[in-house]
C-alpha cells in the first residue's frame, strides 16, 4: 500500500489531510489546523480549534489571544484526528513547543518536519529521527554553502568582540522567538553572567519562555537603562531594529546579526552589520541530506527553501522527490 | 594570509570611504614586507598569474561537487570565489604546520605552470580555513571585485605612510610589486624613485560633471567633448608609448600613433578614427563605434590601417623636451601646444579647438546642437587651472549632451552579483518590432543594471517574482507589462542582436507603472536615431 499518499495534498496555501479535513501550517485561517510550530508564517492566527504543542499554543495565545477551541498534542502521543488519521506530534528541535507531525492513515506513514534543526539547542527538546515513508521536509538552507558551524564557536566570538569593546555595546539582532532565547542560554552556558539587555518586542517571548520553565538569568528592558550604562553589554533585538532609529539610544553599538544566513558574505552586507553569527535554528545542508539518509523515506516532497538542490541531491542518491509550491513560508529573518 | 583574508573581509563589511582607507592604512603600516607589496598589488589590481584562471577554480570544483549543486550555489552566492571557498571539502587530517604566508602563497603560484596550476592551486587551498580561501582564490586569479578602485588603495598608501597622494600617483608606474621601493621612499630609508627617464604614464587630469553650477566663461574656456577614448602620448628617449585612461598601453593596437611622435614629449588627447561623422566633413572624425572595431587588436592589418586610420586630437601638453609643465596655467601650456604643433605630423596630430562663445547661454545652445554632430558634450576648463591628477572641483568641468529616452518593455531579469545577489538587477528590455495590436513581437534591444534607486530595485525585484513566466537558469522571463523609460547616450547597427540595434550606455531612467506595454516604442524610432 506505501508510495500512493493519495490523501495528502499540497496545496498552495499548505498541506491538506484530506479523510480528517484538516491542514497542516495553513497560510489562510481554516476550522482545523494542525501547527507544528510558533512561528509566525507557520502559526497564523483565526483558525477554528487548533492542535498543537502546549508550548506552541501558549505562544499563539501570546500573539493572537486565546483561540475558540484547542488541543494540546503531547510528544509521541497519537492522536486521531478523525477520518481514519491519527497525528503523533515528534521534537523537531526548531524552538521550543516546536513538532513535526507523523500521520498514518491507510498503512502510510507521513511525517511533515516543518522546520527543524539537529545541532543541540537548550531550550528545545532534540529532533526524534522517526522511519516513515513519506518525509516532507524543509529546505531553508537547502545548499551545499551552507554548513552551520557549532554554536560555541559563533558565541566564543560574540564574547570576544564585546570585550574588545569595552566602551561600546554589542547589539545583537536575533528573531523573537526561538533563536533569542537559545542565544541568552548559550551566552549562559558559556559564562555570561551579567545581564542582558532587551528590546522592547523580545520581552513578551522571554518571559514566555521563563514561564515555559527555560531559565534565561538577569533580563531587562533596555527601556529607560541611561547610554553610559550600556557600555560593554550585550543587548539583543530583533533584525529590522538593528539599523533603526530605535538603536541610536545605545553607545557606539557593534551590530551582530545571529542568522544562518551570515555565512554567505553579501547577505553579511546586506544586512550592514560588523559582525556576522551563524546561528541558525534550521538544519544545515548536512543535517538536512543525513536526517533523509537516516529516515530512508520511500518518497521525499520538499515544501519551501532552496529546493531545487535538495531534488538535485535526491535524484543524484536515487531518492524519489518532488517539489510542493508552498507559499508564505518566509525564512530572511531567521 | 590569514592578515589579508581578515583585511579583505573588513574591508567588505565597512561601507564608509573613510572606513576603508583606515583599514587599509593600519594594515600597510603594521604587515612586514613583502607581503603588504603583494597585498597592495592585489587592491590595485596589479597581480596576475596568467596560468590561474577563473576557469581553474571552476575544474577544480567539477571534480569536487555536482555541476548542477555547483551551480545553484554559485547563482545564490553571487561570486565564484566565496562559493568555491564554502564548497571546498575540510582536509580529514588536522592542519600541523602554520598556512603560508602572503609572499609564500606568490613564490608557489609563481612557480606554476598550465599543467600543474590545478594541483598547486588545490593543495594551497587544503591549506587554508574559509576565509583564507576565499582570500587566496581572489588574490590567486587577480580579480577581487570587493568595491575598492586603485586610487582608493593609492590614497589609503599615502595616508598610512603621511607622504602626498600625487606623488604616489607620480610614481607608481615606475614600479612593480611588491613595490619595494615605494615602501622604502613612503617609510623614508630610501629617495625618492626616479621617473623622468622612464616612458612612464602620468595620471589624468579628469572632470567633474558640470550638473546645476553656472560659470562665468571669462574664466574659463570651452571646448569639445569629443567622442573617442582619452589617451596620453609619451616619448622618452626615443621610445614612444600610447596610454588609455587607466594606464593600459595600446601602443600595440594603434602603431600608426606610436610611430608618428618623434619629440620627447607628453601629450593628452583623444584618439579618433578619421570620418565624417563627428563634427560633420569638417569634424574629421568617425562614430565611437568606428574606433571600437580597432580596440583591443594585438596584431592590425595593413587593411584596417587604411579603412580606419587613427589620430589624436589634442587637449593638453604635459611635458616638453624634459620640463615638466603640469604645474603651469592651461593657458600658458595651451600657448606651448599651438607652439608645437607645427612640428607634428597632422595626419596624426590634430589641436581641439576652443569653441569661441561669450556666455553659457549661447554654449547651451551649442551643445544642444551637439547631437546633431555626435560629439559627446562640451567641456569647460579653467584658464588657470595647473594639469593635477584625477578630479578636482572648480579646474574642469564636463557638459555632457542630453541622453536619449525611449519606452520599452521589460523582458528578462537576471540576478546581480556583489551585493544584488539576491535581487533581480540585471534587466533586458525590448521594443516592437510592429503593431503591438496586430500581433507583433518584442524584440531586445539593451540590458540595464543601474539608473534605479535601492527602493525602486526592490519594487522591481518584486515585479519580477511575481511576474515570471519562465526560468532558464538564474534568468528569468517576464510577462509583457512593465514599461521602462531607457536613457541612453546612442545607438548603433549591431549584427550581435536579433534587433540589429545596440544602445551605447542605457540605464533605466524611470518605471513607468502607468503605460501600458503597447504603447511602449516601436523599433523604427530607434533605428532613425542611428549614428
Amino acid at each position: 500500500m506505501a508510495g500512493c499518499f493519495t490523501w495528502i495534498k499540497a496545496d498552495p496555501m499548505g498541506i491538506r489531510i484530506v479523510p480528517a479535513d484538516a491542514w497542516i501550517d495553513p497560510s489562510r485561517p481554516v476550522e482545523r489546523a494542525l501547527i507544528t510550530h510558533g512561528h509566525a508564517d507557520h502559526a497564523r492566527g483565526g483558525h477554528g480549534t487548533p492542535l498543537a504543542t502546549a508550548q506552541t499554543l501558549a505562544i499563539m495565545a501570546v500573539r493572537y489571544g486565546v483561540a475558540r477551541g484547542t488541543q494540546v498534542a503531547e510528544y509521541h502521543d497519537p492522536i486521531a484526528i478523525g477520518g481514519g488519521v491519527t497525528a503523533t506530534f515528534l521534537p523537531a528541535g526548531h524552538v521550543l513547543g516546536s513538532a513535526q507531525i507523523l500521520l498514518e492513515h491507510a498503512g502510510e506513514r507521513v511525517i511533515i518536519t516543518g522546520d527543524y534543526k539537529r545541532s543541540p539547542d537548550p531550550t528545545c527538546a532534540p529532533f526524534a529521527v522517526t522511519p516513515c515513508d513519506l518525509f516532507i521536509t524543509e529546505a531553508t538552507f537547502g545548499l551545499p554553502v551552507f554548513r552551520h558551524p557549532p554554536i560555541r564557536d559563533e558565541i566564543t566570538k560574540l564574547l570576544a568582540a564585546r570585550a574588545a569593546n569595552q566602551d561600546r555595546c554589542v547589539l545583537v539582532g536575533a528573531y523573537a522567538l526561538g533563536k533569542a532565547q537559545r542565544l541568552i542560554a548559550e551566552l549562559r552556558a558559556a559564562g555570561w553572567n551579567e545581564p542582558i539587555y532587551l528590546h522592547g518586542a523580545m520581552e513578551t517571548m522571554c518571559r514566555l519562555y521563563e514561564t515555559l520553565g527555560i531559565d534565561l538569568g538577569d533580563l531587562r528592558p533596555v527601556a529607560g537603562v541611561p547610554k553610559a550604562a550600556l557600555a560593554g553589554a550585550i543587548v539583543i533585538c530583533p533584525p529590522s531594529a538593528l539599523n533603526d532609529r530605535w538603536s541610536r539610544r545605545l553607545p557606539d553599538p557593534l551590530t551582530a546579526m545571529a542568522s544562518g544566513w551570515m555565512r554567505v558574505r553579501q547577505r553579511v552586507r546586506q544586512r550592514g552589520v560588523e559582525l556576522p553569527l551563524v546561528i541558525s535554528d534550521h538544519a544545515d545542508w548536512e543535517e538536512l541530506t543525513s536526517t533523509i539518509c537516516e529516515v530512508n523515506p520511500a518518497e521525499i516532497w520538499v515544501t519551501h527553501g532552496r529546493e531545487e538542490a535538495l531534488l538535485r541531491w535526491c535524484e543524484l542518491n536515487q531518492r524519489k522527490a518532488r517539489a510542493l509550491a508552498l507559499t508564505g513560508y518566509e525564512d530572511e529573518d531567521e | 594570509m590569514e592578515r589579508f583574508a581578515g583585511l579583505l573581509d573588513s574591508l567588505l563589511l565597512t561601507p564608509s570611504r573613510n572606513g576603508k582607507l583606515e583599514l587599509i592604512a593600519s594594515y600597510l603600516r603594521e604587515t612586514p614586507d613583502p607581503d603588504r607589496g603583494w597585498a597592495l598589488a592585489a587592491l590595485t589590481g596589479a597581480i596576475d598569474f596568467p596560468v590561474i584562471k577563473a576557469s581553474t577554480v571552476r575544474g577544480l570544483m567539477a571534480d569536487r561537487v555536482d555541476p548542477v549543486l555547483w551551480s545553484l550555489s554559485r547563482d545564490f552566492v553571487g561570486d565564484t570565489a566565496e562559493t568555491a571557498s564554502l564548497l571546498w571539502p575540510e582536509p580529514q587530517a588536522a592542519r600541523n604546520e602554520p598556512p603560508p604566508t602572503l609572499g609564500e602563497v606568490v613564490t608557489i603560484l609563481s612557480r606554476a605552470t598550465r599543467a600543474s596550476a590545478p594541483i598547486v592551486l588545490s593543495s594551497l587551498l587544503d591549506q587554508f580555513d574559509t576565509a583564507g580561501r576565499y582570500a587566496l582564490i581572489k588574490f590567486a586569479t587577480g580579480a577581487l571585485r570587493i568595491g575598492i578602485s586603485a586610487r582608493l588603495a593609492k590614497v589609503a598608501f599615502a595616508q598610512a605612510f603621511g607622504v602626498p597622494v600625487d606623488d604616489v600617483e607620480e610614481y607608481w608606474h615606475g614600479q612593480q610589486p611588491p613595490y619595494s621601493d615605494l615602501f622604502a621612499w613612503a617609510i623614508g630609508t630610501a629617495p625618492a624613485p626616479r621617473t623622468d627617464q622612464l616612458p612612464l604614464f602620468r595620471p589624468f587630469m579628469l572632470a567633474h560633471p558640470l550638473e546645476d553650477l553656472t560659470i562665468d566663461l571669462t574664466d574659463y574656456v570651452a571646448e569639445w567633448k569629443w567622442d573617442g577614448i582619452r589617451v596620453q602620448i609619451v616619448n622618452v628617449g626615443g621610445d614612444t608609448r600610447v596610454y588609455s585612461r587607466g594606464g593600459d598601453e595600446i601602443s600595440i593596437s594603434f602603431p600608426e600613433i606610436a610611430g608618428a611622435l618623434n619629440i620627447p614629449a607628453v601629450l593628452d588627447g583623444e584618439l579618433l578614427v578619421r570620418g565624417t561623422v563627428q563634427g560633420g566633413e569638417a569634424g574629421g572624425a568617425a562614430s565611437f563605434n568606428a574606433l571600437q572595431q580597432r580596440l583591443g587588436r594585438k596584431a592590425v592589418s595593413k587593411a584596417m590601417l587604411n579603412e580606419a586610420p587613427a589620430f589624436v586630437r589634442l587637449y593638453d601638453l604635459l611635458i616638453l623636451d624634459g620640463e615638466d609643465l603640469r604645474e603651469l596655467p592651461w593657458s600658458e601650456r595651451r600657448r606651448r601646444l599651438e607652439g608645437l604643433m607645427p612640428q607634428l605630423d597632422p595626419e596624426r596630430f590634430d589641436l581641439s579647438q576652443i569653441i569661441a562663445v561669450k556666455d553659457m547661454d549661447a554654449l547651451g545652445e551649442i551643445r544642444a546642437v551637439a547631437r546633431d554632430s555626435a560629439i559627446e558634450g562640451v567641456m569647460l576648463k579653467h584658464r588657470q587651472s595647473p594639469y593635477v591628477a584625477g578630479r578636482r572641483a572648480g579646474l574642469w568641468y564636463k557638459w555632457k549632451r542630453e541622453p536619449l529616452l525611449i519606452d520599452c518593455v521589460l523582458m528578462y531579469a537576471q540576478r546581480g552579483s556583489g551585493k544584488r545577489s539576491s535581487f533581480y538587477s540585471d534587466f533586458t528590455f525590448g521594443c516592437w518590432n510592429g503593431d503591438p495590436d496586430a500581433g507583433a513581437e518584442l524584440l531586445p534591444v539593451g540590458k540595464a543594471y543601474f539608473g534605479f534607486t535601492d527602493e525602486e530595485l526592490r519594487f522591481l525585484d518584486r515585479h519580477v517574482r511575481q511576474h515570471t513566466v519562465a526560468k532558464y537558469g538564474p534568468v528569468r522571463e517576464t510577462d509583457r507589462s512593465l514599461v521602462f523609460e531607457v536613457a541612453f547616450d546612442s545607438v548603433h547597427i549591431s549584427k550581435r542582436h536579433k534587433s540589429g540595434v545596440a544602445m551605447r550606455f542605457p540605464r533605466i531612467h524611470r518605471i513607468r507603472q502607468d503605460k501600458p506595454a503597447h504603447e511602449a516604442e516601436r523599433l523604427e524610432t530607434l533605428r532613425a536615431l542611428i549614428t
